[in-house]
Formats: structure tokens, sequence, C-alpha cells
């Protein structure tokens, strides 16, 4: 499952915890503690969510559109008719399963062609590098929408928008990780270390994989969360835009904001507020995780246990 | 000077694959899957006359014959003809719509260095207190926050609970009118309404644009603040910072004269490449605003589901992605001489 992987995934940060001190261990806890609050919602989202993300009534009838905030309703209903609470709760199990096809998937491309692409070289390696930085420099919203429209058509079931909502992010992304992959194999491959590895006669997969790739996979958990929250992001941008998926399939945070627009210009705040903080403190967390190892990694920007300035 | 001129030579020269590897791309992903009349009006027309339209555009030919012709029509600068609305020039559209994507875009670029040097700046000053902890969650939240999200947050407390601002719309209905009565109008509402020496018309269009340029700008200016207080910091430890100290230079004049200065390079380069995102934040802006601009376009385009317009939009973007980038290269190449090839 899911949240077993990325259980284990979280390990290490034990260490960074340790590592930070003061105002750094606050941001890196706090964002700990978002993404373990998305990531259980997401997990027990049937267990959480007092109705379905499809549900329109219960035993006593419909819910009624636009209802404000109540004890039966925590958050109001939506224009649809749809419990707000219940499709927040929905929404994260679709934004953890959308940033894990996504990134998932970059992950295996980008390696894989940064990895080709540094250790090869020759004109493979040039064709790669001016594809990669073409799509890099290119708005990463219009791409989406592009592989969107390829992918589904626009509209789209579960599991036919999750993939959808991947791959989109997944075009973007595959760059960002050959980019760095591919220099950091450029920067190993003159190592004495893998010179040695080829005179005793490695294969070159063989050095690809074991010498090259475990020592240029350093920065990948810093890319990692940025990127899975520039995926949160982009999710409901498309979804936003009417990209997302179908409400009656699973619930979108974004989809929900665009249904939301005209309900803003009428005073009602709940089906637009409370879907957005979601989306906010899910990139937040992310982030938060992400900015503190970045600081951990680098000695220059780790704060040092009190030592008063000047 | 010879290295410069190498420089702007190769990388002039570079544009052109990268246009040609964008276009191509768009053009691939947007035809595989097949013909964008099918996507606009299958569904809408008896299968015979859909036929028909198909063969007309002629998408039912090979597609390496489509994809030759299509990219002879780019480089003559023919992006193609939209298939809904008014059935006009994909250039045209961008002709007449630019101007407001673009006046957003600047709006938006000046609310986020008004926002991104000062706090970057005082964020850097007050490196690891409190006031810094603040400052980078602050710029976090900017990031975290999609612009149409914090659009909608901004409308509902400015426009409807305090009914200060206008809540859509790039001018008032009359203002719009009085704006299009004005010679040579640009389409960039600002320059009109100066042109037309009304200061009720000029105050119009501020007032509609203060929201929107706020929305696209924060998401900017949060990147601004990062960059600014990483490069104030790193250069406040350098030493001519420190010989200036020690000849008594008070430390607001460190922070803002002598720290600031060298931090300012990074931005212009980083401004090239927000140009990307802000033409991506300038579609959900302008969606969330209705301000009638390409990115307002083009969400329309897509809800009719008209791909022609959508892939001749997309490919414009991308040529204008790649020249502004061009320039901001050779910018950051005349400053910096450690850029250069």
């Amino acid at each position: 499952m899911s949240a077993l992987s990325a259980r284990v995934g979280r390990l290490p940060l034990i260490r960074q915890v340790r590592q930070s001190v003061g105002l750094q261990r606050g941001m890196l806890v706090t964002g700990l503690v978002l993404v373990g609050v998305v990531v259980l919602a997401a997990v027990f989202a049937p267990l959480l969510a007092p109705y379905g993300y499809a549900q329109l009534g219960d035993a006593s009838g419909n819910f009624g559109a636009q209802q404000s905030p109540s004890p039966a309703h925590w958050f109001g209903t939506t224009v649809g008719g749809y419990d707000v609470l219940s499709r927040l709760i929905w929404g994260a199990r679709t934004a953890v399963l959308v940033i894990v096809v996504g990134v998932v998937l970059s992950i295996v491309v980008g390696v894989l062609l940064g990895l080709l692409s540094g250790y090869l070289g020759g004109w493979l390696d040039r064709v790669l590098v001016v594809v990669a930085d073409a799509v890099y420099a290119f708005p990463s919203l219009l791409l989406a929408i592009v592989a969107a429209i390829v992918i589904s058509g626009g509209q789209s079931g579960l599991w036919s928008g999750i993939l959808a909502a991947g791959i989109s992010i997944t075009v973007i992304f595959i760059p960002q990780y050959f980019r760095v992959v591919r220099a950091e194999v450029v920067r190993v491959k003159s190592e004495a270390y893998v010179e040695s590895a080829q005179v005793v006669g490695a294969s070159s997969a063989r050095i690809m994989f074991v010498h090259a790739l475990r020592n240029s996979t350093r920065t990948l958990p810093l890319i990692f969360t940025l990127n899975a929250a520039e995926a949160v992001l982009t999710l409901a941008a498309l979804g936003f835009l009417g990209f997302g998926i179908e409400p009656t399939a699973a619930a979108e945070w974004g989809y929900d904001l665009n249904r939301a627009r005209s309900d803003v210009t009428s005073g009602i705040w709940w089906t637009s507020v409370f879907p957005g903080i979601a989306i906010v403190l899910t990139v937040l967390g992310l982030t938060l995780v992400g900015e503190s190892l970045n600081d951990l990694a680098d000695p220059r920007l780790r704060a040092r246990r009190k030592a008063k300035q000047r | 000077m010879k290295g410069l001129w190498r420089y702007v030579l190769v990388r002039f020269l570079l544009i052109f694959p990268t246009i040609f590897i964008l276009v191509s791309l768009v053009f691939l992903f947007m035809r595989v899957t097949g013909d964008p009349i099918t996507a606009a009006l299958g569904g809408k027309l008896p299968p015979d006359q859909l036929q028909e339209l198909i063969h007309q555009a002629g998408y039912d030919r090979p597609l390496w014959i489509q994809y030759f012709e299509y990219l002879g029509q780019v480089f003559t600068g023919n992006f193609g003809t939209t298939l809904t609305g008014n059935r006009e020039p994909v250039v045209d559209v961008l002709l007449r719509y630019g101007g407001a994507t673009l006046e957003l875009a600047v709006y938006a670029l000046i609310v986020a260095l008004l926002v991104g040097i000062p706090l970057g700046m005082l964020a850097a000053k007050l490196r690891d207190r409190w006031g810094d902890a603040a400052l980078r969650v602050f710029a976090i939240l900017c990031y975290a926050t999609p612009v149409f999200f914090a659009g909608l947050v901004l409308k509902l407390v400015f426009s409807v609970w305090l009914q200060v601002l206008p809540p859509s719309g790039r001018a008032s209905p009359r203002g719009v009118i009085a704006l299009d009565r004005v010679d040579g109008a640009t389409g960039i509402y600002l320059i009109d309404a100066i042109r037309s020496g009304n200061p009720a018309l000029v105050g119009d269009v501020l007032s509609h644009a203060v929201l929107p340029a706020i929305a696209l700008g924060l998401l900017t200016g949060g990147i601004f603040l990062r960059l600014v207080r990483t490069n104030v910091i790193s250069t406040l430890g350098t030493g001519y910072v420190d010989a200036a100290r020690s000849r008594g230079v008070s430390e607001f004049r460190l922070t803002t004269k002598h720290a600031y200065r060298p931090a300012l390079v990074p931005i212009i380069t980083v401004i090239g490449l927000q140009v990307a995102m802000l033409l991506g934040g300038a579609v959900l802006t302008e969606t969330t605003f209705e301000w009638r601009g390409l990115g307002y376009e083009l969400a329309e385009f897509l809800a009719a589901r008209d791909f022609v317009a959508v892939q001749g939009i997309v490919a414009l973007l991308a040529v204008i992605v790649a020249l502004t980038n061009f320039v901001v290269d050779l910018i950051a190449a005349a400053i910096d001489p450690r850029v250069r090839y």
C-alpha cells in the first residue's frame, strides 16, 4: 500500500529532525505533521468522512445546495449539493494518489534517461539535453493542459483521471530529474572508482546502476518533496480549468474551487475557502519538508546551535 | 567584447531548435489522439457531415504530411484558425488579447518586486530570528497558494465583504465603451486611459487591476523574497561588507546598499524564468477575474474543446517564451561575464 511505502520512505527523516535546531526544527516538524495529516486523511477517508464524495442525500432526504455550515454539514454543502467536508477528506486521497503516480513515473523515466544520457554521452546526450531544456522552459501548466487533452480528452473517471493527471505532471517533471541525474552522472563518471570498475571489467549497465546511480541520487529526495507540492498545485489548476476528474468519480479540490467561482460573488464562502485551505496546507507541508531538507543538506544555510551573532 | 558577440550568436541560433522542438511536441501530442474536429463537434453533427468537415480540413491525410504542412505554416507565422467563436486566425486572437495579458503580467511583476525585494532584505537582516521565520513562511505561503484560490479570497474580502474594489473585468462596462473610443487604442487599458485624459477612467482601470495584480504578483513575490534573502545573507558575509562595517557604515546602509546590489543580479535571471510561470499563472488569474486576455481566451477555447485554437495559442506562447528567454539571457550575459560560453 502507499501508506507503507510512504512510512518507509520517511524513516531517514528522523536523522534530519535530530540534526535540526530551533526554527528549522519547527519548520521541518510542522511540515511533517501537515503531510502526515494529509496522508492519514487519504488512507482513512472512508472512516473519517461523514458522507461519500458523490453522496447527495441521506435517510432524511437531499442535503440541498449551498447550505451554510451546520452540525449535519460542518463545512456546508456545495452548489452541486455535496457535503464540503466529505469532499475535502476524499480529495486528500485523490491528491496523494496523483502525487504517487506522477512522481514515481517521472522519477523512473527521468532517472533512466538521465543515467543513459549522462553515462553514454554523444549525440543522444546532446539531443536529450536540448529537448529537456526546451520542455523545461515551457510554462508547465500549458504543458499539463496539452497532456491532459491527449490522455483523457479532458473528461475522465477515477483511475483514468488520476492517471491522466499523473502523466500530465510527469511530463513537467521528467526534465528536472533528467537534468539533476545527468549532471551528477557526468560528474561521477570521471571519479576514480568508476574508472577502476571499468578496468576490472564491469559492464556499462552495472556501472550505471550500481556506481553512478547510487552516487547521483543524493539530491532526489529534495526534488521529490518540492515536485510533490507542485503536483498538487498542477492537479488543482487542471481541475480549476475544467480538466479535472468528474465529481461522481472522485473528489478533487481544484474542481470544487472551479464550481465555487460564482458562489464567491454572492458571498458564499465555505465552498471555496475550505478546499482552497486544503490545497494550501498540503503544499505548505510538502514545501516546508523540502525546504528544511535543503537547508539541512547545505552547511551554509544550516542553523547552528546558539552562538550569539556578533 | 568578442566573447559576448559569440555568445549572442550561439544563443540566438539556439532559439530555433527550441521553438522547433516545442511546436513539434505540441503538434504530436494533440494529433496522436485524434482530429480536432471530432473533439469540438463530435456528437453535435451527423457522422457524414463530420467526415465531410474532416476531409475539407485535411485531417484524414497521413500524419507526417500534416506535420510538414503545419511546420511550414508556423514558419510563415500562421498558427491556424479557430474552429469555434469567430473562426478567426489565432494570430488575431493574440493581437487582440495579448495586450491585456502583457498589462496583467507587468502589474504582477511590479507587485512581486515591491513585495519581494524589501521583505527579502528584511528577512536576511533578521536571519534565524522570528521575523525571518515569519517572512519565510509568508514566502512559502505565497508559493503554496494557488493563484485562483488567492484570487477568490481577495474577491471575497475586498469585493463582496468590504465592497471597495470591483470583483472582475478589466474596467466597468461604461469604461470599456469609453476606452474603445480612444483613438488608436493599444488594447493596454492603462495607456489608453491615460491618453484619453480622463482621470476617472484611469482610476477605473487601476481599481480593476489591483486584485488580479496582487493575486498573480504574490506568487512571484514569494520567490523573489527567498532569492533576495539567500543572496543578501551570502553577500553580508563577504570581506568587503566587513570592511565597510569596520569603517563605521551603518547596518541599514550595509544591507540596503552594499549587500543588496550584488544580490540583484540573480533576480534578473529569475525574472526571465518567471515569464513562463507568469504566463501559466495568467491563465488561472484571468479565468478567476474574467480578465479578458490570452489566458482567459485559452480557457474558453479549452472549455469549447477547440483544440486547433488551443494548439495555436500554446505554440505561439512557446515562441514568446523562447524569445523572452533569449533576451533575458543576453541581459544576464551583459551584466555577468561568467554566464557567457
